[in-house]
């Protein structure tokens, strides 16, 4: 009974959750194909052809994976982190609150919702990569394991800075100031071999390193660190962010007084 | 049967405020109860508490036995809730933000659509169903609120001040379409600063004030305690000369009205033929106040000194 009842509210969420970005689809959808567009032109064919190659690609094939990756990231980050302060600030998550549905479900549907972004993101900037580069897939599940897990672990990410969000200005610092410094050290656009060896040890301490090269691993079947140390810690990652989402969830923390 | 217990509830706020200082409360299977206080009483917290929005600091809640800290899923599946402010998406239709709801409470889309277009129809805004929520009235937002809280049939329906800053009209609709669920069973709690509006629907009645239920009775019966009643009386001529009336506590606010208290031993016909007597034509005459206005500010003021 109640398992028929969850899936039920479980699938709300998550329809609600998609037709809100959906519905604001240029404000979610087409932001990341145009500045991708400008990344491809710039760092792939102006700037690109006098790089040369990279780990045995051509530049705009060696950074595509990481172009890819980085609109998944930051489009189920912001899926999650707006929708969910966005439903505090209106107060429409007492619609949720009030019903007999428990936090796990709330969870999923959000995670689900920034997973769906993520990908629907990645597969537009792939499209928008095949006009300036070939792509082929040399190892399928780890594409599509690595992107469902990064979307997963955003969502969270989104979700915990959308918990303790006061306003509006919160939803930008982390984005700003975390994710994108990250994510341009996280080996984007170079390789950490070209790196002295103490940045490289630095920048293992990055996690969005280890997304990036996986998935680079999955499409090229180049990576600058062991796929299996990735998979090992976006794992962990995962399980600690999804565990401390329950709690906060489970004690109220920013949603009742 | 109950439809809802509360035992020693307490509230204290992060800032040290003590809403809630240990209430008790029931209200009956079928009831039509007020629960009225001033500002700040505590009220909101009470039904923030009941619908799982507001964290409690003691004590236990019971909806329809179930309790709220280890059945809450059978618990909140029995209340339907229509808040003091406005909560839903401003950015969704009426229709999704009712059929969604449903959804929430593991309701089918196909039977949540059935229901949402008869509760839409009966509430008025079948005909703004497409219609995005931040453009309806401040009334029509209300009633969104009700057909929201019915989706999933609640056995008890708790509206927090649901008709504040409604036009007359439509709040004499909204009484109308509560008697009627009331009728059909559905037990509900409502809270108002409308006292006229607790008057004229509710069955029994609790006093909040200060984080304590000062009074918890029958409306019947709370009415039945009010002593004395003030009249008003519009004179046809202005008063010409001090009057006196030793039976009566009198005030005279201005030369063309008189206010005169009048104890339950005594009555109408008595003043009146004092006011021939003296030659003093009455246009017409009201209560000050309501007969529960009255009470209810007795009862703070007592409260309060």
């Amino acid at each position: 009974m109640n398992r028929k009842v969850y899936l039920t509210a479980y699938n709300t969420i998550v329809i609600k959750e998609v037709g809100r970005f959906v519905r604001i689809w240029i404000q979610t959808i087409l932001p990341p194909a145009i500045s991708m567009t400008l990344y491809f032109v710039i760092f792939g064919n102006l700037i690109g052809p006098r790089i040369g190659q990279m780990s045995g690609f051509t530049y705009v094939e060696y950074i595509a994976p990481g172009l890819i990756m980085m609109s998944i990231i930051n489009n189920s980050y912001a899926n999650v982190v707006s929708s969910f302060f966005g439903a505090k600030f209106q107060r429409h998550i007492e619609e949720m609150l009030v019903a007999p549905i428990p936090n796990f479900v709330i969870l999923g549907g959000y995670i689900t919702g920034g997973i769906v972004r993520g990908v629907i993101v990645g597969i537009v900037v792939t499209i928008v990569a095949l006009f300036f580069t070939k792509l082929h897939i040399t190892h399928y599940m780890i594409v599509i394991s690595i992107v469902i897990m990064t979307s997963i672990l955003f969502s969270l990410g989104g979700l915990i800075n959308g918990i303790f969000a006061k306003k509006f200005d919160d939803i930008s610092i982390v984005p700003t100031f975390i994710l994108t410094p990250l994510i341009y050290l996280g080996g984007v656009f170079y390789s950490i071999d070209l790196l002295p060896e103490f940045w490289q040890t630095v920048s293992k301490f990055n996690p969005i390193l280890y997304m990036v090269n996986a998935f680079r691993y999955g499409l090229l079947g180049v990576s600058d660190i062991n796929i299996v140390t990735a998979f090992t810690i976006i794992t962990i990652f995962i399980i600690i962010l999804f565990y401390f989402s329950l709690y906060l969830l489970n004690t109220g923390k920013g949603i009742k007084t | 049967m109950k439809a809802l217990e509360i035992h020693n509830l307490k509230k204290t706020y992060a800032n040290g405020v003590q809403a809630l200082k240990g209430i008790d409360l029931e209200v009956s299977e079928g009831d039509f109860f007020a629960l009225l206080g001033p500002n700040g009483a505590g009220k909101s917290t009470t039904i923030g508490i009941i619908t799982s929005l507001v964290k409690k600091s003691g004590g236990k809640v019971f909806v329809y036995g179930y309790d709220l800290d280890t059945h809450s899923v059978d618990a909140k599946s029995l209340i339907g809730i229509v808040p003091q402010e406005l909560n839903f998406s401003q950015f969704e239709s009426c229709i999704e933000i009712v059929v969604n709801q449903g959804g929430f409470y593991g309701i089918s889309r196909k039977l949540a659509r059935e229901r949402a277009e008869k509760y839409l129809r009966q509430l008025g805004l079948w005909e703004k169903r497409y219609d995005l929520s931040r453009t309806l009235s401040g009334g029509l937002k209300r009633r969104l609120m009700i057909a929201r809280a019915l989706i999933h049939e609640p056995k008890l329906l708790i509206l927090d001040e649901p008709t504040a800053g409604v036009d007359v009209e439509l709040r004499r609709s909204m009484w109308k379409f509560l008697r009627d669920l009331n009728n059909q069973g559905i037990t509900i709690v409502l809270t108002t600063h409308y006292l006229e509006e607790a008057e004229n629907l509710c069955k029994n009645i609790a006093i909040i004030d200060l984080g304590n239920i000062i009074e918890n009775t029958s409306m019947k019966y709370l009415l039945g305690k009010l002593n004395t009643e003030t009249f008003v009386f519009d004179l046809k001529d202005p008063l010409e000369k001090k009057l006196s009336l030793p039976d009566f506590i009198l005030n005279v606010p201005d030369a063309m009205t008189i206010e005169v208290e009048i104890r339950r031993d005594q009555n109408l016909n008595e003043l009146f033929d004092v006011f021939s007597r003296e030659g003093i034509y009455i246009n017409s005459m009201r209560n000050k106040h309501n007969r529960l206005e009255e009470l209810f500010i007795r009862l703070l003021d007592k409260n309060n000194s």
